[in-house]
């Protein structure tokens, strides 16, 4: 129909634009690469060294206190750890939850900020807005090839692409958490003297934590679910033994393996929610 | 000084200002200039000066710009045009650093639902004043709590907010507003949201409070008998604009024009009005120079049966009823002091009209109103049932 038009060269110009990036920063991207990765590796390792029955225990005794003093979650997690070790898929899991822990905490430690700055200007909100939207809906996979061209692989391009996966919500729910906190709480603040930042920090984000922290648990659920995904740029953990059932289509391993995914994004979720419930 | 001066203070919500301006300046309505510019005019040229001490209440219904007015005196609502004095800073004009130490060290405000913050205990509510001041902890919770005293919840210093009655978070509003120790009180709608009974302790609490402490307060409200029974003055607001500006007094009686008219037309007027609103001018004789047959015939021109008696310093005597009075004539009596009566019921001038009723229904004779023992004006019962009529005939004698 629009024969008339030649075809725009959009994946060339996105190559071109990945390859200068690669070449232009490779300064910086290198030592995040070699530094952040034998970090990684490094936290991984300690916590495969603990012995499992430890962390098995400050798991449970974590989620007893957190829940409210309730056998509950404290039960399923003993029995779902044990499982997983059961399985062989201890040292997986050990690297899965680095992954998780260090994405969604660099998600954290950027989102919040951002957030924080959307909800104080309406420019940047315009501006954050159709990006955010952008990095939601772009199939995740999509991210993995310029952190491959940008991080080789293993776990940094992988943390990389769950970054631009998970951040969004904590930005988003930051931003609405802010803008919700009520007029006359403002006004409050605002009447009796106070600086931007202690508004900011003595009555906004205080009202808004609940809402931040629900945003922060979608992030990390998020992060869990890029872990699958990021295994195929050689990511190690829980993900890699999923990839490799697939691929040999193996049914039972690849359960196992994916029941796995599912007794961690449990306790964590849990956790995370409640961690919000108890002190709010 | 006064303590607060607004000067021709407006507000404009919307894009094209300045034309908004002009149009306000040719004398346009509020909804005409929403028409032809889409802006809407917030408050429209006010000013007025709130004395030290006094308690000044803006009274309008929603929609007449006297929340906005409030925000505009501290500012939390930028000003279009005009000039806010607080002690002789004007604020309006003023940098954001004077801004922060004009409102924390002169002014205070109290919320309509109260504006608490919910993570935080009763006395850190009502440190939060003296905290973002940078006080260190110490001081800033022993004023707290002597705020909270002040307010009678002392003992509720470690409890949340939401763990108190609305009555109760409203006197924390009071006591976080009082506890950087402010010249000026900024209420809005303060008790508007607690029930009737609550509310009428809560005003008369304040009343209590502002006796001991001498406050400047500009309180807000859309209840007229709250404005009635707080204010000093009132101010009386009408798409934006103040339409009159009076004692309690004054608003009630003379009514600067039909819409405040229409607004005070439910009062109950025998709250408001004292002696000196409904008394008429005395038919007296002067004890010095008249006597009985003079009192007789002043009695028979206006058709009275008694009269009251004054010196020549019209310092109150007493009253002759005209039996006496024509006993006394066939008597051949001379001299009024001989059947002269003294048992007056008198009042003075500033009695509210409520305590005058009682008086008046045991009492034979008009009631003298005085003032220092002279005899100012009279009341009947015709001039109290025409005041609460509102007949337009009572008058303030000023």
């Amino acid at each position: 129909m629009f024969d008339f038009l030649p075809q725009l060269p959009l994946a060339d110009w996105v190559d071109d634009f990945t390859a200068w990036i690669t070449s232009t920063f490779s300064f910086i991207f290198n030592p995040i690469r070699n530094q952040f990765g034998d970090f990684m590796s490094w936290t991984a390792d300690q916590l495969s060294s603990i012995p499992a029955v430890i962390i098995i225990l400050l798991v449970a005794v974590l989620a007893f206190f957190i829940t409210g003093k309730r056998f509950g979650l404290a039960i399923f997690s003993i029995v779902g750890l044990i499982l997983v070790y059961n399985q062989g898929l201890w040292d997986e899991l050990m690297y899965t939850f680095t992954l998780v822990l260090i994405s969604s905490l660099l998600s954290v430690i950027i989102g919040v900020p951002v957030g924080i700055l959307m909800s104080k200007s309406k420019v940047v909100e315009a501006i954050m807005l159709p990006i955010l939207d952008f990095m939601q809906t772009m199939p995740a996979f999509v991210y993995l090839i310029p952190a491959v061209a940008f991080f080789s692989i293993g776990m940094v391009p992988g943390v990389f692409a769950s970054l631009i996966f998970a951040t969004p919500p904590t930005v988003r729910f930051t931003n609405l958490g802010i803008r919700q906190v009520s007029t006359e709480l403002v006004e409050a603040a605002e009447a009796f003297g106070s600086t931007g930042f202690q508004r900011l920090f003595k009555v906004e984000l205080p009202m808004a934590k609940g809402t931040i922290m629900a945003g922060i648990n979608q992030t990390v659920m998020l992060a869990l679910s890029m872990v699958v995904i990021a295994s195929m740029i050689g990511a190690p953990g829980l993900g890699r033994p999923v990839l490799s059932a697939l691929q040999r289509a193996q049914a039972g391993p690849g359960f196992v393996a994916g029941l796995s995914i599912v007794i961690l994004a449990i306790i964590i979720d849990r956790i995370t929610q409640n961690l919000n419930k108890s002190k709010s | 000084m006064p303590i607060i001066e607004v000067k021709s203070l407006s507000k404009v919500f919307g894009k094209n200002v300045k034309e908004s301006l002009q149009l306000l300046d040719d004398g346009k309505k509020k909804d005409e200039i929403l028409k032809q510019t889409g802006d809407t005019v917030g408050v429209n040229r006010v000013s007025f000066e709130v004395e030290q001490g006094e308690v000044f209440v803006i009274m309008g219904l929603s929609g007449s710009g006297k929340s906005t007015l409030i925000r505009l005196v501290n500012r939390l609502i930028e000003p279009t045009e005009g000039s806010v004095m607080i002690d002789g800073e004007n604020l309006a004009s003023m940098n954001k650093e004077d801004l922060r130490r004009v409102r924390r060290e002169k002014l205070s405000m109290v919320f309509q639902n109260f504006g608490l913050f919910p993570f935080r205990t009763i006395l850190e509510n009502a440190e939060y004043g003296l905290e973002v001041q940078g006080i260190d902890k110490k001081e800033r919770a022993e004023k707290a709590k002597n705020a909270l005293d002040l307010v009678g919840l002392g003992d509720y210093i470690n409890q949340y907010p939401n763990q108190l009655s609305g009555g109760m978070q409203q006197r924390v509003g009071l006591a976080r507003a009082l506890a950087n120790d402010p010249e000026v009180l900024l209420m809005d709608e303060a008790f508007s949201a607690l029930d009737p009974l609550i509310r009428k302790d809560m005003q008369d609490e304040l009343l209590e409070l502002q006796q001991k402490m001498k406050k400047t307060i500009l309180f807000i409200t859309h209840d007229l008998d709250e404005a009635l029974r707080i204010g000093d003055r009132i101010a009386l607001m009408k798409d934006g604009s103040i339409v009159q500006i009076g004692t309690p007094e004054d608003i009630l009686v003379n009514p600067a024009n039909d819409y405040v008219e229409r607004f005070v037309e439910d009062v109950d007027r025998s709250k408001v009005l004292t002696a000196e609103n409904i008394m008429r001018r005395p038919e007296t004789i002067n004890i010095d120079k008249h006597g009985p047959r003079v009192a007789l015939e002043r009695m028979g021109e206006e058709g009275l049966s008694s009269i009251y008696v004054t010196d020549s310093k019209r310092m109150l005597k007493g009253y002759v009823t005209a039996e006496d009075a024509s006993r006394a004539r066939k008597n051949e009596i001379r001299d009024l002091n001989e059947i002269l009566k003294t048992d007056v019921p008198t009042v003075e001038r500033d009695k509210p009209m409520q305590e005058i009723f009682e008086l008046i229904h045991d009492s034979p004779v008009p009631i003298a109103v005085v003032d220092d023992g002279k005899l100012v004006g009279i009341i009947i019962r015709g001039s109290i049932l025409a005041a609460l009529a509102g007949e337009s005939e009572v008058q303030v004698n000023v």
